[in-house]
Parts: C-alpha cells; structure tokens; sequence
C-alpha cells in the first residue's frame, strides 16, 4: 500500500510453500500489473492453485515474500462445492462478500450469460452455469486484481470461447490485473500477456511466443503444444471470431 | 389469569428463542451440531463452579464453555484424533467431572433434574434481564458478523481472499455459542438446549429457499414452540422444557408435509 501509482498489483518474490515434508511449489516469482493477464500453465499437482493462493495470502507459512498492493480482489477458486444444508440462491451468493446495487448484480450476470438464473438455487445449477455464476460473482464489484482458477470449466465449448474473450474484455475495460490458470493451452495463449509455466518451481516464464518455443516448455507439454499456439497466433493475426457470437477481437 | 411464575416463563422463553434461531441456523450450516452439545455438556461444571464461589450461573457457565470451546480449538491443532472422538471427549469427560464435583458439594441441596432439563417455571426476574440483555448483545453481534461469518460459512478460501477475516469471526461465533448457552441453560437444561439451537433452524430448512428466509422462519419457530410447549405443559401438566422441545419436533414434522408436497409438484 501507500504507493499511488505503482502499476503492480501483487508481486511474488521466490515464494514457496512447504507442507507435510514436501514441496507444493517453490521458488515462484512472478507479479500482475493493472490491464495484464498473468497466466500459469503446467501439468497436474505442478502448483498453480497453490501460487494463485500465495498470491491471495491463504497460506499462513510461505517461504519468500508477498506484496499485494490492493484490496479489491475478485476470487473464482477451482473448486466450491455448497452444502445441501444451505438454501442459497444466486442473488445471495452474488452478494456473499460485497454490497451490490440490483443493477450491478443484473449487469455482472448479463455479461455471463446466467441472469435468468438470479433466483434459481445454486445447488440446482449445472456446472457450467455454477461457473458462469462464479465469475459473475467475481467481477460484479469490478475488483483491481481477479484470480481465476480453471474459470471455465465445465462450460461448453461456445461459451468457452465467450467467456476467456469477456475475461478479455473485462481486463480492458476495468484495467484490472488478471491472474488466471487454465489448462486449456489454446486458448491461454490468446489474450496472455505473460506465461508462467510451473512444474513444481518456474520451468519457464516470459510471453506466450517465447514460452512456446522454450525447450522446457516443449519437454513439459510434448512438441504438439508449440504448434498449437504457433496456429493459434497466426489465426490471431488475421482473421477473428470463428463464430458469430464473439463481436470483439483485437 | 396466569400466575406471574408463568409469564415469566414465557418472557424467558420467547426471548431465548430470539436467539437460538438465527444462531442455530449457522449450526446446522456449519454442521456444529455435536460441538454445540459438547458446549452445553461442558456446562454443568460450569454451574458447579458458580456454586462453589457463589458467582452467576450463566457467568461461570459462560466461562467454562468459551473455555472448552478453546480447549478444542487447541486439541485439533495438536493431536491427530477426529473432531468428533474429541468432542466426545471433552463433553462426557465434562460432564462426567461436573457431576464429581457436585458429589463433593454435599452441603448444597442441588437439583440435578433442573439442571439436565431445565426449570423454565423457576425462572426469576433476574434472570429474565440476562436472558433479554445478554440476549440482545448476542444478537447485535451476529448482526456486525452476519456478512464475514455466512461468506465464511459458504466457502473459507473464498471469504479469505476477499477480505473477510474467517478466522476472526469463527472465534467470536464460538463465543456466542458459548453465551446463548450460557444464558438459556437454566431454562431449557443443558441436555436439551442443542434441541432449542437445532430442531427449530431444521424445521426452517424444510420450508425456505434463501438463508434470510430460514433464519426466519427459525425464529418463528422457536417463538411458536415456546408458546405452545409453556401452554400445553400448563394444560396437561408435563415438564416445561421438554414440552417446548416437543413442540418443535412437532413443527418439524409438520415442515415435513410440506417438502413432500414441493416434490410433488416438482415432478
């Protein structure tokens, strides 16, 4: 805090976090800048959930250091699950950890595509709608710094490519910095400012490109996934939206 | 028409049930059931001690209980046995050391069944002025708590990330616990006062879709099982406490109906 215009959001400095005699992750650094998305990328157990935690502060002992420079954070953890015990509609979880006025509510839920859903419980929904909710949920307040942890799962492949451009979108119009973990290397690459590729520590960082064609990257992954993105950029390039629901593109 | 040991009883009843039905809510939520009996378990070696120093029950009870609360708090962190072998523990042992304790306090005619079961139609103005004030505090700081606490009680990760400071306001829900027992032991006994905390919030859960609308109707609830146990144990001469916790189960039955009728209708 106390530094105006510092562009960084948080900043991680060779953080790790050891539990139960082993490494989850170590030796992270990495920082989100306002209007960046800093994305993680790596296999199974490689620690991304476990960074974007160190980054949330929800780990009492770390190793290194973390410096958050705001307060309004928005959080799609990977995975929630509600207790059949509890009757929550959207409505109330929208308002779970912020006051929101019934057009911001209606708004944040219109940009996902769920706002018929405002008064549906939320043990009822699927798991695409439960997501599309949860990112709703994450951005109604328009939070400096969102951390989204595999924030489409479970949704359909059209409305995939929706929600990584709203992410987009939103990252632009909000200038706020986005932290996001996905498996989906498609689609990372697309609007990813920065690679981080974990695999128990930093196997590789930089832009997209250069992540693509580091050695590491392509042991990690296999060589497929370096076409991949290289396809995926050209396509960038040139042309747009594969179908007629995605209207922005840069 | 009624005699004042009535009305008192009713007084203290209703104000009791104020409390229990939001608070119970958040038990059934957080699943607290067992630690909350645990609590009012632990509670007679609170009366015990009240009795030895000639302090205030619902004082000393209060102290023991937030006590034991940390105790547990404390064996979770260090021991590798399951939550509920250790509030097992800590409520037989408790309850067990409470009644040695009273073994010893011979020189003081002590009613144990007032104890376990609560003694509503004994309860003096005194009392009535801890119940509602200590009541109301209760009361005001479930409200200040109301939004970390249920976000917390959703998802802990989540409410921490967005600054919600679960761990603080764990502790202090476990302290109103402590207080709500505290206060109504004496009324409704600490076997049954889980009862007073639990069966009103379950019937609520039958019938209401948001938790605004379970706290609710947990208190109204609370409020028609007092009424209706204090006059049907007047009418049929049964013991009070239990008859209010009776009328509660009967009220969930009747919350029942009506599930059975929302599948229905949803089918």
């Amino acid at each position: 805090m106390g530094l105006e215009n510092n562009k960084f959001l948080v900043k991680l400095e060779n953080t790790g976090v050891f539990q139960n005699n082993k490494w989850l992750v170590k030796g992270v650094s990495l920082e989100v800048e306002k209007g960046k998305i800093v994305t993680l990328i790596g296999p199974n157990g490689s620690g991304k959930t476990t960074t974007a935690k160190i980054a949330l502060g929800l780990y009492k002992n770390i190793q290194g250091k973390v410096d958050k420079f705001t307060k309004k954070i928005g959080y799609v953890p990977q995975k929630i699950s509600i207790d059949w015990t509890l009757p929550i509609r959207v409505l109330d979880f929208m308002l779970l950890t912020q006051n929101l006025t019934d057009d911001e509510i209606t708004d944040a839920l219109n940009l996902t595509g769920v706002e018929h859903l405002k008064n549906n419980n939320l043990r009822n929904l699927s798991g695409g709608e439960f997501q599309r909710v949860l990112i709703a949920r994450a951005i109604a307040k328009k939070p400096d710094l969102l951390v989204l942890d595999e924030p489409v799962q479970g949704v359909d492949f059209k409305g995939e490519i929706a929600l990584y451009e709203l992410i987009k979108t939103i990252s632009d119009k909000l200038n706020c910095g986005i932290l996001l973990i996905s498996h989906d290397l498609h689609v990372v690459m697309s609007a990813t400012d920065y690679v981080v590729c974990l695999n128990g520590h930093v196997c590789c960082s930089g832009t997209p490109q250069a992540v693509a064609n580091n050695n590491k990257y392509k042991e990690l992954f296999g060589d497929r996934a370096s076409t991949i993105l290289s396809v995926y950029e050209h396509r960038h390039d040139h042309t747009h939206s594969p179908d007629g629901t995605i209207k922005r593109k840069q | 028409m009624f005699d004042d040991f009535f009305i008192r009883a009713l007084v203290a009843g209703l104000g009791v049930a104020l409390v229990t039905g939001p608070l119970g809510c958040f038990i059934i939520w957080r699943r607290l059931s067992f630690f909350g009996d645990t609590l009012a378990h632990s509670a007679l070696l609170g009366v015990t001690l009240a009795f030895s120093f000639d302090i205030n029950i619902a004082f000393s009870v209060f102290i023991i209980s937030s006590a034991i609360a940390l105790i547990l708090l404390k064996l979770q962190k260090t021991t590798n046995l399951p939550g509920d072998a250790l509030l097992g523990l800590l409520a037989h042992s408790s309850l067990a050391v409470g009644l040695v304790v009273i073994g010893f306090l011979s020189f003081i005619r002590f009613d144990i069944m007032g104890l376990l079961f609560g003694d509503i139609l004994a309860v003096t103005e005194n009392d009535l002025i801890i119940i509602w004030v200590g009541g109301a505090i209760i009361l005001f700081v479930l409200k200040l708590i109301w939004k970390p606490l249920f976000a917390s009680t959703v998802n802990y990760e989540l409410a921490e990330a967005e600054g919600m400071k679960p761990e603080r306001v764990n502790a202090i829900f476990t302290i109103l616990m402590a207080a709500i027992i505290a206060i109504s032991i004496k009324m409704v006994g600490l076997l049954l006062i889980t009862g007073m905390l639990i069966i009103p919030a379950a019937m609520a859960r039958n019938i209401s879709n948001n938790p605004k609308q379970m706290v609710l109707f947990s208190v109204v609830g609370g409020l028609l099982s007092v009424v209706m146990g204090l006059f049907g144990s007047l009418q049929i001469n049964t013991p009070s406490g239990p008859s209010i916790i009776t009328a509660g189960l009967i009220l969930f039955i009747l919350s029942l109906i009506k599930i059975k009728r929302l599948s229905q209708l949803n089918n």
